[in-house]
Protein backbone atom coordinates (compact mmCIF):
# COMPACT_ATOMS: atom_id res chain seq x y z
CA UNK A 1 0.00 0.00 0.00
CA UNK A 2 1.12 3.51 -0.73
CA UNK A 3 0.13 6.27 1.63
CA UNK A 4 1.02 9.92 1.32
CA UNK A 5 0.62 12.26 4.26
CA UNK A 6 0.73 16.02 3.75
CA UNK A 7 1.84 17.98 6.83
CA UNK A 8 0.36 21.31 5.69
CA UNK A 9 -3.28 20.55 4.88
CA UNK A 10 -4.74 21.61 8.21
CA UNK A 11 -5.77 18.09 9.02
CA UNK A 12 -4.06 15.89 11.63
CA UNK A 13 -1.81 13.27 10.03
CA UNK A 14 -3.54 10.38 11.80
CA UNK A 15 -6.85 11.46 10.22
CA UNK A 16 -5.24 11.56 6.78
CA UNK A 17 -3.87 8.06 7.29
CA UNK A 18 -7.26 6.81 8.50
CA UNK A 19 -8.97 8.24 5.44
CA UNK A 20 -6.42 6.75 3.08
CA UNK A 21 -6.74 3.30 4.62
CA UNK A 22 -10.52 3.58 4.51
CA UNK A 23 -10.35 4.76 0.92
CA UNK A 24 -8.10 1.82 0.01
CA UNK A 25 -10.69 -0.60 1.36
CA UNK A 26 -13.39 1.16 -0.64
CA UNK A 27 -11.49 0.94 -3.90
CA UNK A 28 -10.43 -2.63 -3.21
CA UNK A 29 -6.74 -1.80 -2.98
CA UNK A 30 -7.00 -3.28 0.52
CA UNK A 31 -9.20 -6.33 0.89
CA UNK A 32 -10.63 -8.37 3.71
CA UNK A 33 -7.86 -10.21 5.55
CA UNK A 34 -5.01 -8.12 4.10
CA UNK A 35 -2.24 -7.33 6.52
CA UNK A 36 -0.89 -3.82 7.02
CA UNK A 37 2.71 -3.13 8.05
CA UNK A 38 3.29 -2.81 11.79
CA UNK A 39 3.22 0.57 13.52
CA UNK A 40 6.98 0.89 13.59
CA UNK A 41 7.49 -0.18 9.95
CA UNK A 42 4.80 2.11 8.63
CA UNK A 43 6.03 5.04 10.75
CA UNK A 44 9.57 4.56 9.41
CA UNK A 45 8.27 4.29 5.86
CA UNK A 46 6.15 7.45 6.10
CA UNK A 47 8.69 9.20 8.36
CA UNK A 48 6.04 10.25 10.86
CA UNK A 49 5.79 9.83 14.61
CA UNK A 50 4.83 6.26 15.60
CA UNK A 51 2.01 7.86 17.61
CA UNK A 52 0.43 9.03 14.35
CA UNK A 53 0.21 5.46 13.02
CA UNK A 54 -0.80 4.04 16.41
CA UNK A 55 -3.65 6.53 16.73
CA UNK A 56 -4.92 5.87 13.19
CA UNK A 57 -4.80 2.10 13.77
CA UNK A 58 -6.56 2.26 17.10
CA UNK A 59 -9.32 4.54 15.75
CA UNK A 60 -9.83 2.22 12.78
CA UNK A 61 -9.93 -0.76 15.10
CA UNK A 62 -12.57 1.06 17.09
CA UNK A 63 -14.58 1.53 13.91
CA UNK A 64 -14.23 -2.16 13.05
CA UNK A 65 -12.16 -1.69 9.90
CA UNK A 66 -8.94 -3.07 11.35
CA UNK A 67 -8.23 -5.92 13.66
CA UNK A 68 -5.07 -5.51 15.72
CA UNK A 69 -3.45 -8.76 16.73
CA UNK A 70 -0.82 -8.70 19.40
CA UNK A 71 2.59 -9.13 17.84
CA UNK A 72 1.42 -9.84 14.30
CA UNK A 73 0.12 -6.48 13.14
CA UNK A 74 -3.07 -5.05 11.72
CA UNK A 75 -5.52 -6.89 9.50
CA UNK A 76 -8.22 -5.40 7.34
CA UNK A 77 -11.76 -6.56 7.95
CA UNK A 78 -14.14 -5.31 5.30
CA UNK A 79 -17.71 -6.24 6.08
CA UNK A 80 -20.78 -5.58 3.99
CA UNK A 81 -21.18 -2.20 5.67
CA UNK A 82 -18.05 -0.84 3.98
CA UNK A 83 -19.10 -2.30 0.65
CA UNK A 84 -22.31 -0.31 0.81
CA UNK A 85 -20.15 2.67 1.71
CA UNK A 86 -18.26 2.01 -1.51
CA UNK A 87 -21.58 2.21 -3.34
CA UNK A 88 -22.31 5.51 -1.61
CA UNK A 89 -18.98 6.81 -2.81
CA UNK A 90 -19.84 5.75 -6.35
CA UNK A 91 -23.13 7.63 -6.18
CA UNK A 92 -21.45 10.68 -4.64
CA UNK A 93 -18.88 10.73 -7.43
CA UNK A 94 -21.59 10.77 -10.07
CA UNK A 95 -23.31 13.65 -8.26
CA UNK A 96 -20.05 15.54 -8.02
CA UNK A 97 -19.34 15.01 -11.69
CA UNK A 98 -22.75 16.47 -12.55
CA UNK A 99 -22.23 19.41 -10.22
CA UNK A 100 -18.79 20.17 -11.60
CA UNK A 101 -20.15 20.03 -15.14
CA UNK A 102 -22.87 22.54 -14.23
CA UNK A 103 -20.32 24.86 -12.62
CA UNK A 104 -18.13 24.68 -15.72
CA UNK A 105 -21.18 25.51 -17.84
CA UNK A 106 -21.65 28.54 -15.60
CA UNK A 107 -18.17 29.62 -16.65
CA UNK A 108 -16.14 28.69 -13.56
CA UNK A 109 -12.60 27.52 -14.12
CA UNK A 110 -11.23 24.31 -12.60
CA UNK A 111 -9.14 26.37 -10.24
CA UNK A 112 -12.13 28.36 -9.01
CA UNK A 113 -14.15 25.20 -8.51
CA UNK A 114 -11.29 23.59 -6.59
CA UNK A 115 -10.85 26.63 -4.35
CA UNK A 116 -14.58 26.71 -3.61
CA UNK A 117 -14.54 23.01 -2.75
CA UNK A 118 -11.56 23.33 -0.46
CA UNK A 119 -13.01 26.35 1.29
CA UNK A 120 -16.35 24.58 1.85
CA UNK A 121 -14.64 21.45 3.15
CA UNK A 122 -12.82 23.49 5.76
CA UNK A 123 -16.06 24.68 7.31
CA UNK A 124 -16.74 22.92 10.57
CA UNK A 125 -19.37 20.19 10.35
CA UNK A 126 -21.81 21.86 12.77
CA UNK A 127 -21.97 24.98 10.69
CA UNK A 128 -22.73 23.16 7.47
CA UNK A 129 -25.68 21.55 9.22
CA UNK A 130 -26.90 24.92 10.46
CA UNK A 131 -26.83 26.47 7.04
CA UNK B 1 0.10 9.36 27.74
CA UNK B 2 -0.27 8.38 31.33
CA UNK B 3 3.47 8.34 31.92
CA UNK B 4 5.06 11.04 34.03
CA UNK B 5 6.73 13.86 32.06
CA UNK B 6 10.37 13.20 31.16
CA UNK B 7 11.20 16.88 31.54
CA UNK B 8 9.51 19.21 33.99
CA UNK B 9 10.60 22.71 34.92
CA UNK B 10 9.16 25.27 37.27
CA UNK B 11 9.97 28.97 36.79
CA UNK B 12 13.37 28.02 35.44
CA UNK B 13 15.51 31.08 34.71
CA UNK B 14 19.06 31.93 33.73
CA UNK B 15 20.79 35.28 33.47
CA UNK B 16 24.29 35.97 32.28
CA UNK B 17 25.18 39.21 34.05
CA UNK B 18 22.38 41.64 33.20
CA UNK B 19 21.18 39.61 30.24
CA UNK B 20 18.28 37.25 30.88
CA UNK B 21 18.56 34.20 28.61
CA UNK B 22 15.68 32.18 30.05
CA UNK B 23 12.82 33.80 31.98
CA UNK B 24 10.56 31.71 34.19
CA UNK B 25 10.20 28.67 32.00
CA UNK B 26 7.47 26.14 32.83
CA UNK B 27 8.05 23.22 30.56
CA UNK B 28 6.50 19.77 30.61
CA UNK B 29 7.72 17.25 28.05
CA UNK B 30 5.78 14.01 27.79
CA UNK B 31 7.14 10.46 27.60
CA UNK B 32 6.37 8.41 24.49
CA UNK B 33 6.43 11.39 22.20
CA UNK B 34 8.57 13.46 19.89
CA UNK B 35 8.71 17.05 21.09
CA UNK B 36 10.22 19.83 18.99
CA UNK B 37 11.73 22.90 20.61
CA UNK B 38 11.58 25.88 18.24
CA UNK B 39 12.93 29.37 18.57
CA UNK B 40 15.07 31.98 16.85
CA UNK B 41 18.80 32.09 17.43
CA UNK B 42 19.35 33.43 20.93
CA UNK B 43 15.85 32.52 22.10
CA UNK B 44 17.33 30.49 24.97
CA UNK B 45 16.97 26.95 23.61
CA UNK B 46 20.56 25.82 24.15
CA UNK B 47 20.73 27.50 27.54
CA UNK B 48 17.58 25.64 28.56
CA UNK B 49 18.95 22.32 27.34
CA UNK B 50 22.26 22.88 29.15
CA UNK B 51 20.41 23.64 32.38
CA UNK B 52 18.34 20.47 31.99
CA UNK B 53 21.52 18.44 31.65
CA UNK B 54 23.17 20.09 34.63
CA UNK B 55 25.87 21.71 32.52
CA UNK B 56 24.99 25.20 33.69
CA UNK B 57 23.32 26.20 36.91
CA UNK B 58 19.92 27.94 36.82
CA UNK B 59 19.78 31.45 38.33
CA UNK B 60 16.48 30.44 39.86
CA UNK B 61 13.68 27.96 39.50
CA UNK B 62 13.92 24.21 39.44
CA UNK B 63 13.39 21.24 37.24
CA UNK B 64 13.57 17.48 36.89
CA UNK B 65 14.67 15.22 34.05
CA UNK B 66 13.40 11.63 34.31
CA UNK B 67 12.34 12.56 37.82
CA UNK B 68 15.88 13.56 38.88
CA UNK B 69 16.49 17.09 40.12
CA UNK B 70 18.72 18.99 37.70
CA UNK B 71 20.62 20.86 40.40
CA UNK B 72 21.54 17.82 42.47
CA UNK B 73 24.94 16.46 41.32
CA UNK B 74 24.24 12.92 42.48
CA UNK B 75 20.81 12.70 40.85
CA UNK B 76 22.25 14.42 37.80
CA UNK B 77 24.84 11.68 37.32
CA UNK B 78 22.12 9.04 37.55
CA UNK B 79 20.00 10.89 35.00
CA UNK B 80 22.86 11.29 32.52
CA UNK B 81 23.22 7.51 32.30
CA UNK B 82 19.69 7.32 30.85
CA UNK B 83 19.84 10.39 28.62
CA UNK B 84 21.66 10.65 25.29
CA UNK B 85 22.55 14.16 24.19
CA UNK B 86 23.72 15.61 20.90
CA UNK B 87 25.18 19.06 21.56
CA UNK B 88 24.81 22.02 19.25
CA UNK B 89 28.56 22.43 18.67
CA UNK B 90 29.14 18.63 18.43
CA UNK B 91 32.17 18.62 20.74
CA UNK B 92 34.51 15.76 19.85
CA UNK B 93 38.21 15.19 20.36
CA UNK B 94 39.92 16.33 17.17
CA UNK B 95 43.01 14.17 17.64
CA UNK B 96 41.04 10.91 17.76
CA UNK B 97 40.04 8.95 14.69
CA UNK B 98 36.40 8.11 14.03
CA UNK B 99 36.99 4.55 15.18
CA UNK B 100 38.79 5.63 18.37
CA UNK B 101 35.99 8.08 19.15
CA UNK B 102 33.38 5.32 18.85
CA UNK B 103 35.40 2.91 21.01
CA UNK B 104 36.04 5.64 23.57
CA UNK B 105 32.32 6.55 23.81
CA UNK B 106 31.19 2.92 23.95
CA UNK B 107 33.19 2.34 27.13
CA UNK B 108 31.14 4.98 28.98
CA UNK B 109 27.68 3.63 28.42
CA UNK B 110 26.16 0.37 29.65
CA UNK B 111 23.33 0.83 27.13
CA UNK B 112 25.73 0.89 24.15
CA UNK B 113 24.66 -1.20 21.14
CA UNK B 114 27.66 -2.22 19.09
CA UNK B 115 25.62 -3.61 16.19
CA UNK B 116 23.81 -0.29 15.75
CA UNK B 117 27.10 1.63 15.90
CA UNK B 118 28.59 -0.56 13.17
CA UNK B 119 25.50 -0.32 10.97
CA UNK B 120 25.43 3.49 11.26
CA UNK B 121 29.16 3.74 10.59
CA UNK B 122 28.62 2.11 7.22
CA UNK B 123 25.32 3.88 6.47
CA UNK B 124 26.87 7.26 7.22
CA UNK B 125 29.93 6.31 5.14
CA UNK B 126 32.24 7.67 7.83
CA UNK B 127 35.93 6.88 7.24
CA UNK B 128 36.95 4.95 10.41
CA UNK B 129 40.63 5.94 10.24
CA UNK B 130 40.14 9.65 9.65
CA UNK B 131 40.95 12.08 12.45
CA UNK B 132 37.92 13.95 13.76
CA UNK B 133 39.55 17.33 13.06
CA UNK B 134 39.72 16.41 9.35
CA UNK B 135 36.00 15.62 9.12
CA UNK B 136 33.59 17.91 7.27
CA UNK B 137 30.84 19.62 9.24
CA UNK B 138 28.25 17.13 8.00
CA UNK B 139 30.46 14.17 8.93
CA UNK B 140 31.05 15.59 12.42
CA UNK B 141 27.29 15.85 12.87
CA UNK B 142 26.85 12.28 11.68
CA UNK B 143 29.49 11.03 14.10
CA UNK B 144 27.81 12.88 16.98
CA UNK B 145 24.46 11.38 15.97
CA UNK B 146 25.99 7.92 15.77
CA UNK B 147 27.29 8.24 19.33
CA UNK B 148 23.77 9.07 20.52
CA UNK B 149 21.82 6.59 18.40
CA UNK B 150 24.09 3.68 19.33
CA UNK B 151 22.79 4.00 22.86
CA UNK B 152 19.41 2.90 24.11
CA UNK B 153 18.48 5.81 26.39
CA UNK B 154 15.13 6.67 27.96
CA UNK B 155 15.38 10.21 26.68
CA UNK B 156 17.18 11.61 23.67
CA UNK B 157 17.95 15.34 23.65
CA UNK B 158 19.27 16.86 20.44
CA UNK B 159 20.31 20.47 19.93
CA UNK B 160 20.13 21.39 16.23
CA UNK B 161 20.81 17.83 15.05
CA UNK B 162 20.39 18.56 11.34
CA UNK B 163 23.12 21.18 11.18
CA UNK B 164 25.42 20.62 8.21
CA UNK B 165 23.42 17.69 6.86
CA UNK B 166 22.29 17.49 3.23
CA UNK B 167 18.68 16.47 2.38
CA UNK B 168 19.60 12.77 2.29
CA UNK B 169 21.29 13.09 5.69
CA UNK B 170 18.27 14.92 7.12
CA UNK B 171 15.92 12.21 5.84
CA UNK B 172 18.09 9.54 7.45
CA UNK B 173 18.14 11.51 10.71
CA UNK B 174 14.35 11.77 10.74
CA UNK B 175 14.03 8.05 10.11
CA UNK B 176 16.41 7.33 12.99
CA UNK B 177 14.34 9.57 15.27
CA UNK B 178 11.18 7.69 14.27
CA UNK B 179 12.91 4.37 14.92
CA UNK B 180 14.07 5.52 18.36
CA UNK B 181 10.58 6.80 19.17
CA UNK B 182 9.10 3.45 18.11
CA UNK B 183 11.45 1.79 20.59
CA UNK B 184 9.94 3.91 23.34
CA UNK B 185 12.61 6.61 23.60
CA UNK B 186 11.23 10.06 24.43
CA UNK B 187 12.71 12.67 22.09
CA UNK B 188 13.26 16.36 22.72
CA UNK B 189 14.99 18.26 19.94
CA UNK B 190 15.61 21.83 18.88
CA UNK B 191 15.61 22.67 15.20
CA UNK B 192 15.31 25.39 12.60
CA UNK B 193 14.07 22.89 10.03
CA UNK B 194 10.38 23.64 10.42
CA UNK B 195 9.27 21.53 7.46
CA UNK B 196 10.96 18.50 9.02
CA UNK B 197 9.62 19.23 12.49
CA UNK B 198 6.15 19.40 11.00
CA UNK B 199 6.48 15.86 9.69
CA UNK B 200 7.62 13.96 12.74
CA UNK B 201 6.85 15.93 15.89
CA UNK B 202 3.89 15.14 18.14
CA UNK B 203 4.30 18.26 20.23
CA UNK B 204 5.77 21.70 19.54
CA UNK B 205 7.17 24.18 22.05
CA UNK B 206 8.04 27.67 20.82
CA UNK B 207 10.51 29.66 22.88
CA UNK B 208 11.12 33.35 22.28
CA UNK B 209 13.19 35.76 24.27
CA UNK B 210 13.50 33.19 27.07
CA UNK B 211 9.76 32.63 27.37
CA UNK B 212 7.54 29.77 26.29
CA UNK B 213 5.01 31.20 23.84
CA UNK B 214 3.36 28.04 22.65
CA UNK B 215 3.14 24.43 23.80
CA UNK B 216 0.68 22.43 21.75
CA UNK B 217 0.26 19.19 19.87
CA UNK B 218 0.62 19.39 16.09
CA UNK B 219 -2.79 17.73 15.76
CA UNK B 220 -4.27 20.62 17.69
CA UNK B 221 -2.39 23.25 15.66
CA UNK B 222 -3.52 21.67 12.40
CA UNK B 223 -7.13 21.60 13.50
CA UNK B 224 -7.29 25.03 15.09
CA UNK B 225 -5.17 27.52 13.14
CA UNK B 226 -6.82 29.09 10.13
CA UNK B 227 -6.33 32.10 7.91
CA UNK B 228 -9.67 33.55 6.88
CA UNK B 229 -9.67 35.93 3.94
CA UNK B 230 -12.70 38.16 3.67
CA UNK B 231 -13.94 40.71 1.16
CA UNK B 232 -16.49 43.38 2.09
CA UNK B 233 -18.51 45.84 -0.01
CA UNK B 234 -17.27 48.71 2.11
CA UNK B 235 -14.35 49.20 4.47
CA UNK B 236 -13.78 45.99 6.46
CA UNK B 237 -15.24 46.22 10.00
CA UNK B 238 -11.96 45.27 11.69
CA UNK B 239 -13.12 46.02 15.19
CA UNK B 240 -16.01 43.56 14.95
CA UNK B 241 -13.50 40.74 14.64
CA UNK B 242 -11.50 41.25 17.82
CA UNK B 243 -12.86 38.05 19.32
CA UNK B 244 -11.41 35.07 21.11
CA UNK B 245 -8.95 33.13 18.99
CA UNK B 246 -8.22 35.98 16.59
CA UNK B 247 -4.50 36.70 16.81
CA UNK B 248 -4.09 39.20 14.05
CA UNK B 249 -6.14 41.22 11.57
CA UNK B 250 -4.83 42.92 8.45
CA UNK B 251 -6.91 45.07 6.12
CA UNK B 252 -6.22 46.44 2.68
CA UNK B 253 -8.94 48.16 0.67
CA UNK B 254 -11.98 45.90 0.70
CA UNK B 255 -9.97 42.90 1.84
CA UNK B 256 -9.37 41.69 5.34
CA UNK B 257 -7.25 38.78 6.48
CA UNK B 258 -7.81 37.19 9.88
CA UNK B 259 -5.20 34.97 11.50
CA UNK B 260 -6.93 32.76 14.07
CA UNK B 261 -5.46 30.29 16.54
CA UNK B 262 -8.91 28.83 17.06
CA UNK B 263 -12.59 29.71 16.95
CA UNK B 264 -12.52 29.98 13.14
CA UNK B 265 -16.21 29.00 13.01
CA UNK B 266 -17.17 32.12 14.94
CA UNK B 267 -15.13 34.31 12.59
CA UNK B 268 -16.84 32.77 9.57
CA UNK B 269 -20.29 33.11 11.10
CA UNK B 270 -19.52 36.70 12.02
CA UNK B 271 -18.35 37.42 8.48
CA UNK B 272 -21.61 36.07 7.06
CA UNK B 273 -23.66 38.13 9.52
CA UNK B 274 -21.74 41.21 8.41
CA UNK B 275 -22.44 40.40 4.76
CA UNK B 276 -18.94 39.57 3.62
CA UNK B 277 -19.09 39.07 -0.15
CA UNK B 278 -16.33 36.46 -0.08
CA UNK B 279 -15.14 34.14 2.67
CA UNK B 280 -12.14 31.91 2.09
CA UNK B 281 -10.62 29.66 4.74
CA UNK B 282 -7.14 28.20 4.51
CA UNK B 283 -5.08 26.06 6.89
CA UNK B 284 -1.92 27.55 8.38
CA UNK B 285 1.37 25.67 8.28
CA UNK B 286 3.80 25.48 11.18
CA UNK B 287 6.17 27.96 9.50
CA UNK B 288 3.49 30.67 9.52
CA UNK B 289 2.40 29.78 13.03
CA UNK B 290 6.00 30.11 14.17
CA UNK B 291 6.58 33.42 12.36
CA UNK B 292 3.33 34.96 13.56
CA UNK B 293 3.85 33.79 17.15
CA UNK B 294 7.37 35.15 17.31
CA UNK B 295 6.44 38.40 15.55
CA UNK B 296 3.53 39.08 17.91
CA UNK B 297 5.91 38.80 20.84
Amino acid sequence: MFFKLTPTTGQPLYLQLMQQIRHATETGALQDGDQLPGIRTLAEELVVSPNTVAKAFSELEHGGLLELRQGSGAFVCVKRRTRSLADHVQVARRQLRDLIERLRDDGLSNEEIQRAFEAELLYPVEMVRKR
Amino acid sequence: MTNAPVILTHDLAKSFGDAAAVRGLNLSVGANRITAFLGQNGAGKSTTIKMLLGMIRPSCGEGTVLGKRITDPEENREMRRKVAYVAEDKPLYGYMTVEQTIRFASSFYPDWRDAVARRLLSEYKLPPQRKVKKLSKGMRTKLALLLAFARRPELLILDEPSEGLDPVGIEHLLQMLVTQAAEGVAIFFSSHQIAEVERIADQVCILDNGRLLLDASLDHLRQSYRRIDLVFESAPPEREFRIMGVEKIQSKGHQMSVFASGNAEAVIEHARDLNAVSVEVAPVGLRDIFLETVKEN
